[in-house]
């Protein structure tokens, strides 16, 4: 017999073995590196973009806001580039669920599609093993990317903050935010490992991880991350520039009179105030003109007040580490569960 | 040391049983073949003996007592899969340096030696070569590993004629250099008798017949005589299966050490694996197991065999 290559060790241990993951690393690397290259290339494509694109941008913002209320200004931010922003922070979002199905959904599904699992779960690694390391290693490669993608974001972001014409809190922005993008990255990657292992098919795990987790953003953005902190409440017309309003209401004499979106509010300014200062648009109140001023002020000379519920702008990284601190607690869970069916599951 | 021990084995997928209480016993140094219909659940067995299905009732142990997919056993038992699954994007190189990171023990000389033998270029991608070659590749990987047990599913299913005998002179190869005991499945009955020295017969979800081919062919005869005389010999012998070819009737009989089990006018042959084999396919009934008499074969209980074709 031929001297092996890797020396038998003695079975000392019948149970838990270490994962050896140097081993591993070389394994997924090389089974992964077509999904891993396309990261890259996605994110690279991206950076470039956004480096070129930021470039012009923070010279507009050198040369046009001095200072940042100036015309000159709201021409370059509002108008030049406001549509920029608006498609890039768009595009953007696509950006960790395309990383997640293509890079996570395949680890088991395509192994589970074609067979391969029968040699894979049968070699000395064990299934469980091989399945822990290689998504932990796929995990931390596409969150770190997504991670360093998402500094160069906020600072191409930085002048339109600055401006004013855009503020971090927005739902269009905040979560490609510094902390948010890699988390949600990381929670679309372990979306996409549990529905391969689930459906065990790639091209149906792949809908499947788009479907679940545009749902979880859209829920997430309508109706859970305005509950993170207990919101303020204001009485004053106007917040603080980088404050995020949550909602609106008004009170006549200490009772709840109507919300500043439905449809109440509009027949109560029709009836006050004459319609031609203002315009509805999606139920929201917007002043055409100064004269006789906001249709708030005309409420306010009728006995109403307007109340405001908002998160201040200062908390702008509570909610950023909140909301990766949940992300990063689900990923943890459905990749444990991925790795307990693929120990428990009769293949 | 039993390579595989099953007792009260059962698996289930959804409602339908694939294998159920099944005992089985297979002693090492042996190349062991499981041998059965269709459906009789030898896939569901192999894949309970290397750990890829967990039994749902009952239990199996592999190399002298080892819990079927535990570390142990995995170190101990390489697996190739029916239709040998590998990565077809891969390159041979790749998978043998693959293999290699997934075991603690992988003689990579070895492995370059055999496919240098093979003729197999290490630098193709494993897609890319026939299927002889992915099954001489997905060999080559198991035995690298240097298991004590070598677990085969089907694998001459896909293989044409010479392919079959190029891996199979492997497998030995492998047994007579290494000591590796092998247990393989097939439903190819007529290459079995070359290769196997052990034969289990599934039916149904059970174990029909388990010996040494030796032992197994001595103790079974065909006798050659006239069909009129066939239910008059049936009730003395233990008819395994019976068949009449116009005036004369073959049938094969378990002879359990009778000296010579031929009355008059009858002519006793010796039978060939296949054939046995085939009897008992034919026969889910009769059984042949060692120790004590577990399955009595049928037809000695109603009289009659209970097929006779013309």
């Amino acid at each position: 017999m031929t001297a092996l290559t890797i020396p038998a060790r003695p079975e000392q241990d019948a149970g838990l073995r270490p994962v050896p993951w140097p081993r591993m690393a070389w394994v997924t690397w090389r089974q992964h590196r077509a999904a891993l290259a396309g990261v890259a290339v996605l994110l690279g494509a991206l950076a470039v973009y956004l480096w070129l694109d930021g470039l012009q941008i923070h010279h507009a913002f050198a040369t046009d806001c001095h200072p940042a209320s100036s015309l000159a200004c709201g021409t370059t931010f509002s108008g030049r580039y406001g549509t920029t922003g608006i498609v890039v922070s768009i595009f953007l979002q696509a950006v960790p669920v395309l990383i997640g199905a293509f890079a996570g959904a395949p680890v088991l599904a395509r192994e589970l599609e074609t067979g391969t699992f029968r040699f894979a779960w049968t070699q000395g690694m064990g299934r469980w093993r091989w399945t822990l390391a290689k998504l932990v290693l796929l995990a931390v490669v596409v969150t770190a990317a997504a991670g360093a993608f998402s500094v160069l974001y906020s600072w191409y972001n930085q002048p339109f903050f600055a401006s004013g014409y855009a503020i971090p809190f927005s739902t269009r922005v905040f979560d490609l935010g510094e902390v948010a993008f890699a988390a949600w990255t990381l929670a679309a990657f372990s979306i996409g490992a549990l529905a391969g292992m689930l459906i065990r098919r790639v091209v149906p795990a792949i809908a499947a991880t788009l479907a679940s987790y545009a749902g979880l953003t859209l829920a997430t953005a309508l109706y859970l991350r305005q509950h993170y902190m207990t919101p303020l409440l204001t009485s004053h017309p106007n917040l603080p520039g980088s404050a995020w309003s949550v909602s609106q209401w008004y009170t006549k004499d200490g009772n709840f009179a109507f919300s500043a979106q439905g449809s109440q509010l509009v027949r109560t300014v029709t009836r006050f105030c004459p319609p031609r200062y203002w315009t509805s648009n999606h139920g929201e109140i917007r002043v055409h003109s100064g004269g006789n001023g906001s249709p708030a002020q005309c409420l306010s000379r009728h006995g109403y007040t307007q109340w405001t519920s908002y998160q201040p702008g200062s908390r702008f990284w509570a909610f950023q580490w909140i909301e990766s601190g949940w992300l990063v607690a689900l990923s943890v869970l459905l990749i444990a569960a991925t790795v307990w069916l693929v120990r428990r599951r009769a293949a | 040391m039993n390579v595989i021990e099953a007792r009260g084995l059962g698996k289930r997928y959804g409602s339908t049983w694939a294998l159920r209480e099944c005992a089985v016993a297979i002693p090492g140094g042996h190349v062991a073949a499981l041998v059965g219909p269709n459906g009789a659940g030898k896939s569901t067995l192999l894949n309970l003996a290397v750990g890829l299905a967990a039994p749902t009732t009952g239990a199996i142990t592999v190399l002298g007592g080892q819990a079927a997919g535990s570390p142990g056993a995995l170190d101990g038992v390489a697996f190739v899969a029916q239709d040998t699954p590998l990565y077809k994007n891969l390159s041979v190189a790749d998978l043998l340096h693959l293999t290699r990171n997934l075991n603690r023990r992988f003689d990579q000389r070895y492995a370059r030696s055999r496919l240098g033998e093979l003729g197999i270029p290490v630098k193709r991608k494993a897609g890319q070569l026939s299927g002889g070659q992915q099954a001489q590749l997905a060999l080559t990987l198991a035995l690298a590993r240097r298991p004590r047990l070598l677990v085969l599913d089907e694998p001459m299913a896909m293989l044409d004629p010479v392919a079959r005998h190029d891996f199979m002179a492997t497998v030995m190869t492998a047994m007579a250099d290494d000591g590796v005991s092998v247990v393989l499945s097939s439903h190819v009955l007529a290459e079995l008798e070359r290769v196997a020295d052990y034969l289990i017969l599934l039916s149904q979800g059970r174990v029909q017949v388990a010996g040494e081919v030796d032992d197994l062919l001595a103790s079974h005869r065909v006798l050659t005589g006239p069909a009129a005389e066939t239910g008059q010999q049936a009730r003395r012998l233990n008819v395994v299966h019976a068949r009449q070819g116009g005036a004369q009737a073959h049938l094969l009989v378990r002879t359990d050490g009778m000296a010579d089990p031929a009355p008059s006018g009858w002519d006793a042959h010796p039978v060939s694996l296949e054939e046995l084999a085939l009897a008992y396919l034919r026969e889910p009934g009769a059984g042949a197991l060692p120790g004590p008499a577990r399955g009595r074969p049928a037809p000695l209980e109603s009289g009659q065999p209970s097929e006779v074709t013309q």
